[in-house]
């Protein structure tokens, strides 16, 4: 079958099998930065952006995306440098592999609550796993990102 | 000292590449026109392969080929897959392709094609008949036992660890100081007591995998997810059966180790089909491969007697462990050791002490490394069993400690008779206990609605590199402006051991961290490194590093003095330019300008190999405290709060080390209370995915507080030992008295889970 889609502001319209996956579509497309890290839809990496919303690549088919915008980290950069900046002061990146899904549920969670508490951030991100970082150190990188935006939009 | 790079909060040379999803790991570089390889897994746990039929599977379109024990010589030479120093203590009892199949998962045919769904379909028409065996399930039963996991006549052993395929004996070792049972006859108080821990996985987000071409001279070129990229050179020829000068091994970035890709697991698949096709190959393990076939902790059953005085002196440890090594043998005989040799240490003043292990095959999937290592598993019984002493003696577990634990100076016999050179484990004790708020929660508080809120505490140690086994090298050399190239042969797989090492190099050699780059790790440009394994990296091949910086500063001064004509004993390098200063006559000479001349005319190389190898192996210590909530009706329980203090020498990286803490100490807590593994009758593991197999979400856990207590260690890096492992081993004890002190039950098996937990109520 043929799906026409709009990846990271890009239109590709490529012939699929119906039965492929999501994600895929995108690391065949060069999108590498979606990982796959289980079968079972539990560790979030392979978290993308369906028309703006974040969803689990590995579970959606890519016949789903006919005719919509999908968008990965690759085309999220800017955000991802500017977030991804505290990951790394905090070395909480760590191993790395976990991360773009992670940048990605976080950035969702930026957009949709500007100002979580620390628990709803929790919560939000809940579905990434992590197994090197024991999630402090992300949540220190969180925290002082939202800080560090809340300061610049005051200016 | 007055250190510029080293211990300092250094943001990862790498990170910015991670954070943005860059393409780096073995999956996003393979090239796309790789034969695809996956594997037909053995469903019985005991059972030989009468007859293959795979001509239908061969015929599949899009298929290359397929391959069975009918490939491998079943009398050629077998070989182990842990990642360990040649000789390995790990027996050689693996074949590439084997006709008996050992556990649930075990391989039974390769099968290469063009697309994944080619290879799915081939799969499901290869027709086996195996003929099926009784399985050796329980690994109390398995010494004597009359089912022998490895009854071939080419299992073969190269070192003597005690070990007998006809009893099913993958290792045996004893070892003692002074007469334990009249230590223990003569204490006033002797605590007598099982443990049990399971085998858990490592579960780095990154599943195994690897892919292989053949390059310019026809030689093998593996890529891979390796911890080990020297030993799994040696490993695949082994497995091959070719010489090790036709394989190149080279890893990219890593999506986490933990230990597990310590050992080969993915590799030998498609070197075995790059091989033999000369086509470029991959094999992704998927997650359920992954946990189901693999080589995880190894399970082991401790038994402690500690003999003390009526004050609380402890008097003895007398340890015996049983470990589970499963069907193969990878890291058998060195864990088990681990787990005494890593625990009683943590006593300075016992008079005796004894050690007995047995390790064992049975009919499940076999063990290996992970983070710990042994030592993981024993410090949750010998810590356990002195918390529960400490009860016993109506001591505060604290006090308890502060009397016993062993000290800087102390000679420990325990651990192979080396000296205590460097420990501050009573200062994170008492850090520990003010970080908890010890005396306000100790041991209990009801804080209503049915709930309880208890904290326990556990002390622990590791190890920094094997003494006198493990080498680690750096080579450094200086390019054009003066930027230099640090090479190593040590795996960065998350851990930051790149920027580490680039950061001890920055030390020694007086010059920013930009001034450095790193390359590694590839057999056949990095020099000689046995590994990122057994907490070496930064203390073995840290000191290379340092070493080698400091002979590197010398050739500097040596072509810089040639170029001034002047001696070089009278010249020195400050970081940016050679200089000499004789009474007012002073003459310089920038490094920028050296690296010129060293490529114009120049017989002086600067470039330095330096290989480090340690007598000893300074351990780390570490004290941990969890605060635990527990609903006594539901015994639903959660670590509100784990407050950790550690000793790990002179942290080289504050934010790393802060980080490896956090992590490690998660981890432990997976362990401790959700991360089980149960088989059913068969062998076959229920434990299959991360649904089943719970790892710790955010949601989890309260909060994790790391503090440090620096010792210096002398032979280390800039004072550094190592924290790698150690971080994994305080939560299982500290979590078990936590839950005793709430529920008044002591929990001798991990992980402790909610129903345990409410049927103790009841």
């Amino acid at each position: 079958m043929t799906v026409t889609v709009e990846l990271n502001s890009r239109k590709v319209t490529r012939n699929i099998e119906p039965d492929m996956l999501l994600i895929d579509f995108v690391r065949a497309e060069g999108c590498y930065s979606v990982k796959r890290g289980c079968e079972t839809s539990n560790c979030g990496l392979c978290t993308v952006f369906l028309d703006g919303l974040p969803v689990l690549s590995c579970s959606v088919l890519a016949a789903r995306a006919d005719n919509r915008k999908v968008t990965t980290l690759e085309g999220l950069l800017e955000e991802a440098k500017e977030f991804g900046a505290f990951l790394a002061d905090e070395g909480a990146e760590q191993c790395g592999f976990c991360n773009p899904g992670f940048l990605m549920n976080a950035i969702a969670l930026f957009r949709e609550k500007p100002e979580p508490t620390e628990q709803e951030i929790r919560e939000y991100l809940a579905g990434n796993l992590c197994r090197c970082s024991g999630y402090e150190g992300q949540l220190r990188a969180i925290l002082k990102f939202l800080e560090w935006k809340k300061e610049r939009g005051h200016k | 000292m007055n250190l510029r790079t080293v211990n300092k909060p250094v943001r990862k040379i790498d990170a910015m590449q991670l954070v943005t999803g860059q393409p780096v790991y073995t999956d996003d570089i393979a090239p796309r026109d790789c034969l695809i390889i996956k594997l037909l897994r053995s469903p019985y746990a005991n059972a030989w392969i009468r007859e293959i039929d795979t001509s239908r599977a061969k015929a599949t379109p899009g298929v290359w080929d397929v391959y069975t024990w009918e490939d491998v010589r079943q009398d050629g030479r077998r070989f182990t897959c842990a990642g360990q120093t040649y000789p390995e203590p790990s027996p050689y009892d693996r074949l590439l392709l084997d006709r008996h199949m050992r556990y649930v998962g075990d391989v039974a045919a390769i099968v290469a094609g063009e697309t994944e769904r080619a290879v799915d379909l081939a799969i499901k028409k290869i027709r086996v008949a195996y003929e099926v065996s009784e399985p050796l399930l329980d690994f109390r039963q398995a010494k004597d036992n009359r089912i022998l996991v490895h009854p071939e006549d080419n299992w073969e052993t190269l070192a003597a660890v005690g070990a007998d395929n006809l009893r099913n004996l993958c290792a045996h070792d004893e070892s003692a100081e002074g007469d334990i049972e009249k230590t223990l006859k003569e204490s006033d108080i002797v605590l007598d007591r099982v443990y049990h821990t399971k085998a858990c996985q490592q579960t780095m987000m990154e599943t195994f995998r690897t892919f292989c071409t053949i390059d310019t001279y026809g030689r093998l070129h593996v890529v891979s997810s390796t911890q080990i990229v020297f030993h799994c050179r040696r490993i695949l020829a082994n497995a091959l059966h070719i010489p090790k000068s036709m394989i190149r091994v080279s890893k990219p970035r890593i999506g986490g180790g933990f230990g597990a890709k310590q050992t080969v697991i993915a590799e030998l698949y498609p070197a075995f089909v790059t091989w033999k096709t000369k086509k470029p190959s991959k094999l992704i393990l998927s997650r359920e491969e992954s946990m189901t076939a693999s080589t995880p902790r190894h399970e082991m059953e401790m038994h402690v007697r500690i003999g003390a005085s009526k004050d609380g002196e402890i008097q003895g440890i007398d340890l015996y462990t049983l470990s589970n090594t499963g069907a193969y043998g990878e890291h058998g005989p060195t864990t088990v050791g681990l787990s005494g040799h890593k625990s009683i240490p943590l006593y300075g003043k016992a008079k005796a002490y004894r050690f007995v292990s047995d390790v064992v095959y049975t009919n499940v999937m076999s063990a290996g490394a992970y983070r710990g290592y042994g030592a993981t598993q024993g410090i949750f019984a010998v810590e356990s069993a002195v918390n529960e002493l400490a009860e016993m003696l109506g001591i505060d577990p604290i006090l308890l400690r502060e009397k016993n634990m062993v000290r800087q100076g102390q000679k420990m016999p325990a651990y192979y008779g080396l000296m205590n050179t460097s420990c501050a484990l009573d200062r994170c004790l008492a850090k520990v206990k003010e970080m908890i708020k010890w005396d306000e929660k100790y041991p209990v508080r009801f804080v209503g609605n049915g709930k309880v809120r208890s904290v326990g505490i556990s002390m622990a140690m590791q190890s920094s590199g094997i003494p006198g086994v493990d080498v680690g090298s750096a080579t450094l050399k200086v390019n054009d402006e003066g930027f230099y190239t640090l090479l190593i042969g040590a795996a960065d797989m998350g851990t930051g051991c790149d920027t580490i090492l680039a950061q001890i190099a920055a030390e020694a050699l007086e010059c920013p961290m930009e001034n450095i780059t790193v390359f590694g790790a590839d057999t056949d440009a990095s020099p000689y490194d046995s590994g990122s394994y057994a907490s070496s990296t930064t203390y073995v091949t840290g000191k290379a590093v340092e070493q080698c910086a400091r002979e590197l500063r010398e050739r500097i001064v040596a072509l810089g003095a040639k170029i001034l004509d002047v001696p070089a004993e009278a010249a020195f390098f400050d970081g940016r330019e050679v200089i000499f200063d004789d009474d007012g006559e002073r003459k310089s000479i920038s490094l920028h300008r050296i690296a010129a001349y060293s490529m114009d005319g120049n017989t002086i190389a600067l470039e330095v190999t330096k290989t480090n190898s340690s007598p000893v192996s300074p351990p780390p210590f570490m004290v941990g405290a969890a605060e635990v909530e527990i609903d006594l009706q539901t015994g639903e329980i959660k670590v509100i709060e784990f407050d950790a203090c550690v000793d790990c020498g002179t942290p080289v990286n504050t934010n790393l080390a802060r980080v490896q803490a956090e992590g490690g100490i998660l981890q432990g807590i997976g362990m401790a209370l959700t991360e089980n593994i149960t088989y059913n009758g068969k062998g076959k593991l229920y434990e299959n995915s991360l649904m089943q197999y719970k790892i710790p979400s955010r949601t989890d856990i309260g909060h994790i507080h790391v503090a440090f207590e620096n010792s210096y260690e002398e032979s280390g890096p800039f004072g550094a030992k190592s924290i790698g492992e150690v971080v994994i081993n305080t939560p299982p004890a500290a979590i078990a008295d936590a839950v005793f002190h709430a529920t008044g039950k002591r929990f001798y098996e991990l992980p402790i889970t909610p129903e345990q937990i409410a049927m103790s109520q009841i």
